[in-house]
């Protein structure tokens, strides 16, 4: 019987050996170990032997069983394992295809360059004012010091609607009109938005572009807070080791007034195709706001001061991003546009 | 301005500095240098030669041999094309070897068969512009003064061996628009004198009162005229070193009368006329204004009708010269002239500016009386003038000047204090530092009672207020002695508005969808201004556009950016979605500001989706850009609100348009661009959104309250219905939602379905109704009865359960 047993073991051991799937390694199961298998008959058949032989026996086919047992689960971890293992090759795929695409646009470059001045200036208190880009004469020039016969208007050419009434030649009119309405309350804005002038486009020229303007008013507003405040907008949009100058100059509006100059963030101020050889880039003018703008918005400049500065955005936007050619901004050609899909910290 | 070093170095020293040094100490303390202009151009082996003699060149008829005397013992040949080339002439000679102005280097050469060793040269092969060049020299070679000797550097000899400062001046410093002007400047720079130049002759016993007579009749516009007379004139060429400052300021030499005039232009930025007296006719200079439509011919032999706020120089009859404008050809001086009055005048900024405008005449002269001469000069400058005509014109001068004079020439006073100026600037200058500064200007200093009395000399017209002063003080300070501070906080809180904020919402929105940013011009034509405009009210035009193209407002984005994708696809860019916010311009009145609104718009052709490999190809259609419109409404929380309805708009597909409409006001549309309009732009199926985005951003909105998330299953029941083909899915929706008890949370389109299945002018719509309780379960009872209201709903709003 003990022959019978090693037998029956060699025999089934090979049957799951040979299995070759979860089905058939099923039947072996249920062939050898089901209740009308081998070993459930000769466990039945233990009725018959002796007492002593009984228990031996019985040892050695539980022994059979469990090692059957055993082998069975193992055969079948093992197909398992197989089985998957053919489904994830069946599965496998060429990963160096593209991904499906979501489709993402994004911000036109001068909202870019507009978006990162605001929000520096949004950290520093700053509110943003807007205003119309038909204007009366009188907020773009008068009250801004550049009464009708002021020489200082040739420096601009306009596009008159009316002989009161044109399209605003700076974003400075949006002073004009917040220093108005603050009735002499302290102001501290951003002024972004469109401006016109009577210029035939080409790759530096364009009848339409885009101006942010700065403007501080209250008690002891000083020379020195304009140029620290320059200091921290040319860090911010060309770079942490950027210094600036600032050379006299002249606006209506401002006095003293002063042209803003940026070391080249190209060659570092050694001097370069972009700086001109000079290592400095001209970027915006400014000063201190002309007492005649602030007495005729109802400040008393005696009490109050103020400083201003206006920047081009498309000039910014040119020297940052390398663009050649101003009119890219109003073609919005998509394979320019796309270009700015990138975010900057 | 040009202001050439060599000459400027007569009023002021600066020898211990470069060119290019004063330049940029002159750019950093108040007026930008442009450029910095080396007159010799690094010319080379170039030299005074003596001609000789002069034959003609056997073989070509327009060529001269030349034997020229360059210093040396033997003449050198030199061939010569110049017509005005003769024997006896001093004159420029290029010597081989030489380098020109172009990169020209001169070589031995044979010119038909003959040896020519150098080149004569003209004034412009020496690199001095055409225009600038005497009349007489124009067209041929320059000739030199007779004594000037063989082989010494004729650069030298033509005040060649120069720099010349290009100064960019703003509108505020016409101060500098003057040799004198441009010295004071850089002595304050440097802290050193300005040598003034010296007028000195001998007067005849003959008075100039005797000879002419003056009226000026407005001394507002005219509160200066000085007249000096001179006799006995010898018009000639001017000498060399006259001609050459000319040249380096930019003016081309005519006569010494003339060219003495423009000398003291430039030296005392005074403007001088010369009249010829014989020429008047009168013995008489009357200054007035012009009748209305009177007719001068001016220097310029251009004949112009002026008109009464035109002020003139007449004979007493006729007009002689447009009052700081230009000269009229009949009092020119000419080589025939031997009495000339000198003309030193002070005429108002502002009527010079009108009638040089008017005129379309704008001079060396009136660009200086516009902005204001020195009421301090103009009596100096017509001394210079005298004192040169006499030096370089023989002239002999006669006593006295004829002169009216009601002009203001005190200077101006401003009072400031010193805490005042270092308030403004956040620095601490001293008291001591302010006044050396003021001093180096020039400027009359004195203090009292801790302010600083400050009378500013009448050559700085434009220094009127203390912040003027503060500025002065500054710049010669040092704008790099500034420190950088920011200014103290005040109680503002900086930050977006929720109209700005939303704004950017959109723009996220926009992007998230796929779309990319455009901007285009606000101007358009007259004819696209109203093309899809939501709203259409009066047109604002310019006045005097640049052209058709850009002429008036628009009153929608939609034109240009379909324009804009036009562009795009034209270059291969096939699938394209652009967005814009930009202002319309809805005009009431012509009188009136334009009501400005800002919109959005859209614009979509090609592929939506793209994903080839896979085989995803959705092209744009209308729902794609509905879906869009409607993520913006429901990241607004503006989705209750809204409604569209079926629309007829020009230029858009009848059958596929939209208005939107929030809370019942349409505020936007939304529909596939004509297909005569795609043809006309070259475009496939493309979609267009506009919208009134301030509607959209100020509309009120309901504040964000958390509902319990559902802790009981909901249940779901499908409806098919079967619908007419016109009937808008809308409006079922909308009977479901209104049958539908509060317990029915969701209603939702899932399938729409025309063709075979159903009658041909029918189709199949499937809704998936979701009912839910937030409190418990919903007992399948209660589901039947509120979808039994539903269904009843439904069939008697005639809808057909499939």
């Amino acid at each position: 019987m003990e022959q019978q047993l090693n037998q029956l073991k060699e025999e089934v051991l090979k049957k799951i050996e040979e299995a070759a799937n979860l089905k058939a390694l099923n039947e072996v199961r249920v062939a050898y170990l089901g209740k009308k298998g081998p070993i459930t008959d000769l466990l039945k058949g233990m009725g018959k032997l002796s007492a002593e032989e009984r228990p031996k026996m019985g040892a050695l086919v539980n022994a059979v069983r469990e090692h059957v047992t055993a082998e069975l689960e193992a055969k079948a971890a093992n197909l398992e394992d197989q089985a998957i293992q053919a489904q994830l090759e069946q599965e496998s795929i060429d990963v160096t295809l593209p991904g499906a695409a979501i489709k993402a646009g994004n911000r036109h470059p001068l909202t870019r360059v507009i978006e990162e001045i605001e929000d520096l200036f949004i950290s520093m208190g700053y509110e943003i004012a807007e205003g119309p880009e038909v204007e009366k004469d009188y907020y773009n020039f008068e009250a801004l010091n550049l009464p009708k016969d002021h020489p200082a208007r040739d420096m601009q050419d306009t596009f008159y609607i009316s002989e009161e009434i044109l399209l605003r030649t700076q974003t400075s009119p949006v002073q004009a009109r917040t220093m108005e309405a603050k009735e002499g309350a302290a102001v501290r804005i951003i002024c972004p938005g469109k401006v016109f002038r009577r210029d035939s486009d080409d790759a530096t020229h364009s009848h339409q572009f885009m101006q942010i303007e700065g403007l501080v008013v209250g008690e002891n507003i000083c020379m020195s807070d304009l140029k620290g405040t320059l200091d921290v907008l040319t860090k911010k949009m060309f770079g942490a080791d950027r210094e600036i100058r600032l050379r006299p100059s002249f606006f209506p509006f401002t006095e003293p007034s002063v042209e803003v100059d940026v070391s080249c963030f190209k060659c570092g101020g050694t001097g370069c195709n972009v700086c001109k050889q000079t290592g400095w880039i001209e970027i915006l003018g400014s000063g201190m706001v002309h007492p005649n703008v602030l007495e005729m918005a109802g400040y008393d400049s005696k009490k109050v001061s103020g400083f201003a500065f206006g920047i081009g955005v498309e000039r910014i936007a040119m020297l940052k991003y390398g663009v050649d050619d101003i009119r890219h901004f109003y073609t919005n050609d998509v394979r320019f546009l796309s270009q700015f899909e990138r975010a900057e910290g | 301005m040009l202001v050439s070093l060599k000459w400027l170095s007569q009023y002021v020293d600066f020898s211990n500095l470069a060119p290019a040094e004063l330049a940029e100490k002159i750019t950093r303390s108040g007026i930008e240098v442009d450029a910095v202009i080396d007159r010799s151009q690094g010319m080379t082996n170039v030299v005074v030669g003596h001609v000789v003699s002069k034959e003609k060149h056997p073989e070509a008829d327009k060529l001269n041999i030349c034997q020229v005397d360059v210093g040396e013992e033997s003449l050198q040949q030199i061939i010569c094309g110049a017509p005005n080339v003769d024997a006896g002439q001093k004159v420029i000679v290029a010597r081989p070897g030489a380098h020109l102005p172009g990169g020209i280097k001169i070589k031995k050469a044979k010119l038909r068969g003959q040896e020519s060793n150098g080149m004569i040269c003209s004034l412009q092969e020496l690199g001095i512009e055409g225009r600038l060049v005497p009349k007489a020299y124009a067209e041929g070679i320059y000739v030199l003064p007779e004594d000037s000797v063989p082989g010494t550097d004729a650069l030298e000899l033509l005040g060649l061996r120069d720099t010349v400062l290009e100064l960019g001046l703003t509108a505020n410093r016409s101060d500098a628009m003057s040799m004198l002007g441009v010295a004071y400047e850089v002595a304050a720079i440097l802290g050193t004198d300005v040598k003034l130049p010296e007028s000195t002759y001998i007067a005849s016993n003959e008075k100039a009162a005797d000879v002419l007579q003056l009226e000026v009749q407005d001394t507002t516009v005219n509160p200066l005229y000085a007249a000096k007379v001179i006799k006995n004139i010898k018009v000639a060429e001017s000498p060399l070193w006259l001609q050459h400052y000319l040249m380096a300021g930019g003016i081309r030499p005519h006569n010494n009368v003339v060219d003495i005039t423009n000398y003291i232009l430039l030296e005392y930025g005074q403007p001088l006329h010369a009249f010829d007296y014989d020429q008047l006719g009168t013995g008489k200079i009357v200054t007035r204004p012009a009748q209305a439509g009177e007719k001068m011919t001016t220097l310029d032999d251009v004949e112009r009708t002026l008109q009464p706020h035109n002020y003139l120089i007449t004979n007493g009859e006729v007009a002689e010269a447009v009052a700081g404008v230009m000269g009229g050809a009949k009092s020119e001086v000419s080589d025939a002239t031997t009495t000339v009055v000198i003309e030193s005048a002070y005429f108002a900024g502002p009527s010079v500016r009108r009638t040089s405008k008017d005129l379309g005449l704008r001079s060396d002269s009136s660009a200086r009386f516009e902005k204001g001469v020195d009421p301090n000069r103009v009596l100096l400058a017509a001394e210079r003038a005298a004192g040169l005509l006499a030096e370089l014109a023989g002239g002999e001068v006669l006593e006295g000047t004829v002169l009216v004079d009601e002009l203001d020439k005190t200077p101006k006073r401003v009072v400031v204090s010193p805490d005042f100026i270092n308030g403004r600037l956040g620095m601490k200058i001293s008291l001591e530092d302010m006044i050396a500064i003021l001093n180096r200007l020039q400027f009359g200093v004195e203090a009292a009672n801790g302010l600083l009395i400050v009378d500013v000399p009448t050559r700085r017209g434009d220094i009127t207020i203390e912040e003027d002063i503060v500025e002065e003080i500054a710049r010669l300070y040092g704008y790099d002695e500034i420190p950088m501070t920011l200014p103290a906080s005040g109680e503002q809180v900086g930050g977006l508005t929720p109209y700005q904020a939303k704004r950017r919402i959109v723009r996220n929105v926009m992007e998230g969808a796929g779309l990319y940013q455009a901007v285009t011009y606000s101007l358009t034509s007259a004819a696209a201004a109203q093309k899809f405009a939501l709203q259409k009210e009066e047109t604002t035009k310019l006045l005097m556009p640049m052209s058709e193209e850009h002429s008036t407002l628009r009153q929608s984005l939609l034109p240009h950016l379909i324009d804009a994708v036009s562009h795009n696809v034209a270059r291969q860019v096939n699938d394209v979605a652009l967005y814009e916010i930009g202002s319309v311009f809805l005009g009431k009145t012509a009188e009136e500001l334009p009501h400005e609104e800002e919109h959005l718009a859209l614009v979509l052709t090609g592929r939506w989706t793209d994903n080839a490999w896979q085989g995803e190809k959705k092209a744009v259609d209308f729902f794609v850009a509905k879906g869009i419109v409607e993520a913006l409404f429901s990241k607004l929380g503006l989705t209750a609100g809204v409604s569209y309805e079926k629309a007829v708009v020009d230029g858009l597909h009848p059958g596929r348009t939209a208005h939107i409409l929030l809370n019942g006001e349409v505020i936007g549309l939304i529909g596939q661009l004509h297909p005569a309009e795609q043809k006309k732009s070259d475009l496939k199926e493309t979609y267009v959104v506009e919208m009134k985005l301030a509607a959209i951003l100020t509309a009120e909105v309901e504040e964000l309250v958390y509902k319990a998330v559902p802790r009981f299953p909901s249940i779901t029941r499908d409806i098919a219905l079967e619908l007419e083909r016109t009937t808008p899915a809308g409006e079922i929706e909308a009977i479901i939602r209104k049958a539908g008890t509060k317990l029915l949370k969701n209603v939702k389109v899932f399938d729409v379905y025309q063709g075979e299945k159903v009658a041909a002018d029918k189709k199949s719509v499937a809704f998936s109704l979701t009912y839910f309780d937030a409190e418990r379960t919903l007992t399948d009872e209660e589901v039947v009865a509120a979808h039994n209201k539903v269904l009843k709903a439904l069939a008697e709003a005639g809808a057909e359960v499939r």
